[in-house]
């Protein structure tokens, strides 16, 4: 909306000074100027006037005096872009274009690193991309040096060092074998940005049920359930317990507590009885009275 | 100018005469609007006018009044009536109305008649049948209905310790960056999915696992793709799908697609959506039981059981079906419109059609629960 309104005025100063262009002549403007620097313009002007810079994203107007320099002073300018200087004094016009660059020094980075939350092994699971912005929120578009640093507990630190294109620099890493939160940290110049990804357990391994008899009843309880890297898998993941017999069935969704599930069959002499949380399957019991 | 006063008249009498007839004899449809599909004016002196004036009752819920045209008042008090009818805790039963009812007489003698009564209860989540067989008895000049209370088990006062696990969730805030990190969605993935053509239209059923460690809210949508790759239609799953999976939990779902044919699909378009959301591992549904009775008059039937301490307000049953090589064959689902106390059983019975019934080889039941509080 404030560009929309700057760029409006623009339009409006722009359109008012076209018809004094002929008669106008150019002003002694620098190339380019770094945002929120400090600069002066010099008029050639014998009369009063008023200069107006109008960019992108802001619009400046200055009264001038005849025979001294105008001043912009540190931080009034801070918009990159591509500006058009017009000083109006009495029916002269005189005008001029400059850019103002991004400042060099990175002073905010946006971070973005996905996914904030992955199983363990997964070759290039986690990316990792990085907008570098001067103290102006100005994106420095010239080739700025990234580091990318993927510290995870007891393993070794991954690292990379990307040279930005066009103000972004990205890469990926990948997760490691043990769960817990892995810190990931962008760093440009002396700023850095900190994300947490957090590695989960993968697919249980090696799903094992026990049975013995309580009562009337089966109780069913698990191994300490683990991945395929020896990761203890989440509590709350749901164990499923089927029981078949003679044509019946007895089914039970029960969530992961300290590790192991537990539930409570029906004792049918002959029943089979299998284990299985998502799509990995378990062993099988034959339950046989005593 | 007589032309007009006559059709004037005409239409008075015409209006008058159509009055009566529609008080007399009721359309079955207008009976229903206003309140039961037995008609108004019943009289007690036969068995199925008996159970017609209970029924309207039932539908006007004139407890009161229903119960006081009992046989067998003294087997059980008013409050016994109301609660079998409502039920004891909240439930599907608390907040439905009566649909319309069918009266079906079984046999008769002089004194004595035996009446099927089919109640059709309208709720937000569809029609619930309660169909109940009456004895009728003759008092004197009229008959009067004997009920067959349904009484609901009464769980002791007791404290019940639960430690299930619970997940919260903070999520990003609306002062955060844009490039600020949130929570993740949690990852879910369809892990089977079959079209097959109905009578209805092409149905389209499939199994959906949240392959993540974090509690997932989720729906599916399908888009049928015609030859020319042009979308036909696009449905969802809306409630063929137990909508909240812990991790690691699969659910199937079933979406309609009505008068649509298979032959004109070319390929399907599957959009699994999911997002994180606040919930409990508790309660604990273990389903006992389950059965399915062969064609034709195929049942899948079970009983469920709360292993944990809360009353459940609202359970929903979604039973798959497979055939031999372990194919989805068919997805049917029942709400059940008790509550579910805890420890005490209470069954279902699903419909599965004949044709399907044959195809059927395994079966799995899951259980979605809705209590008051929502997920938390």
């Amino acid at each position: 909306m404030k560009h929309a309104f700057t760029f409006l005025i623009g339009v409006t100063v722009s359109a008012g000074a076209l018809p004094a262009l002929a008669q106008s002549g150019n002003l002694d403007l620098p190339k380019s100027i770094v945002a929120g620097s400090a600069f002066s313009i010099q008029s050639t002007s014998s009369a009063q006037g008023v200069l107006y810079i109008v960019g992108p994203g802001q619009v400046l107007k200055r009264d001038v005096q005849p025979g001294q320099p105008i001043t912009i002073a540190a931080g009034d300018l801070d918009c990159a872009g591509h500006y058009l200087a017009v000083l109006t004094s009495g029916s002269s016009t005189e005008t001029g274009e400059f850019d103002v660059v991004p400042g060099s020094q990175p002073a905010t980075l946006s971070f973005l690193a996905k996914p904030s939350r992955l199983p363990v092994g997964l070759q290039s699971g986690i990316s990792g991309a990085v907008y570098i912005f001067d103290a102006f929120q100005n994106l420095i578009t010239a080739p700025t040096p990234v580091s990318f640093q993927l510290s995870i507990p007891s393993e070794a630190t991954q690292s990379r060092t990307v040279v930005s294109r066009q103000g972004a620099a990205w890469t990926d890493m990948n997760s490691g074998s043990k769960d817990g939160n892995a810190k990931f940290v962008a760093q440009a110049g002396d700023v850095s940005a900190t994300r947490v990804i957090q590695q989960v357990p993968g697919d249980p391994c090696g799903l094992k049920m026990s049975a013995k008899k309580v009562g009337e009843q089966i109780q069913l309880e698990t191994d300490p359930l683990r991945d395929c890297s020896g990761n203890a898998v989440t509590d709350g993941t749901i164990v499923t317990f089927t029981e078949s017999w003679n044509g019946g069935q007895t089914t039970v969704d029960v969530p992961l507590k300290h590790g192991i599930a537990q539930a409570e069959v029906p004792a049918y002499n002959g029943a089979r009885i299998s284990v299985a949380t998502g799509v990995v399957m378990g062993n099988e019991i034959r339950w046989a009275n005593q | 100018m007589t032309g007009g006063r006559l059709l004037a008249v005409f239409l008075c009498l015409a209006t008058v005469g159509l009055v009566v007839i529609g008080t007399l004899w009721p359309v079955p449809a207008a009976a229903a609007w206003a309140g039961g599909t037995g008609g108004f004016i019943s009289s007690s002196s036969t068995p199925e006018g008996a159970v017609n004036n209970f029924a309207n009752d039932l539908g006007h819920h004139a407890w009161q009044e229903a119960y006081s045209t009992l046989a067998n008042k003294g087997e059980f008090t008013e409050q016994d009536f109301v609660r079998d009818m409502t039920g004891s805790y909240p439930g599907l039963r608390t907040y439905a109305s009566l649909d319309n009812f069918e009266v079906r007489p079984l046999h008769a003698s002089d004194n004595e008649a035996q009446v099927e009564l089919r109640l059709h209860w309208s709720t937000v989540v569809g029609t619930f049948l309660d169909t109940r067989t009456l004895q009728v008895v003759k008092n004197g000049d009229h008959w009067a209905p004997v009920w067959p209370i349904v009484k609901e088990q009464h769980v002791p006062p007791q404290v019940i310790p639960v430690t299930y696990l619970r997940w919260d969730v903070i999520y990003r805030g609306p002062e955060d960056d844009w490039g600020a990190q949130d929570v993740e969605a949690p990852h879910v993935r369809i892990i089977d999915m079959h079209p097959v053509e109905r009578a209805a239209g092409v149905v389209v059923l499939g199994e959906l696992l949240n392959e993540d460690v974090v509690p997932a809210y989720v729906s599916v949508k399908a888009t049928l793709l015609g030859k020319n790759g042009s979308p036909i239609a696009t449905e969802d799953s809306f409630d063929k799908i137990s909508h909240l999976l812990l991790p690691k939990q699969v659910t199937p779902f079933l979406i309609t697609f009505p008068n649509v044919s298979l032959s004109d699909v070319d390929s399907i378009h599957m959009d699994p959506t999911s997002s994180l959301v606040a919930a409990s591992a508790d309660p604990v549904i273990e389903i006992q039981n389950q059965k399915l009775s062969p064609a034709p008059d195929a049942w899948f039937s079970g009983s469920l059981v709360n292993q944990s301490g809360q009353n459940v307000s609202i359970a929903h049953v979604l039973g798959t079906f497979y055939d031999q090589s372990g194919q989805l064959v068919w997805v049917a689902d029942q709400y059940i419109d008790r509550a579910l106390l805890p420890q005490t059983p209470v069954s279902f019975a699903i419909p599965v059609p004949e044709d399907l019934a044959r195809k059927i080889s395994t079966e799995r039941a899951v259980v979605a629960t809705y209590s008051p509080g929502g997920f938390q």
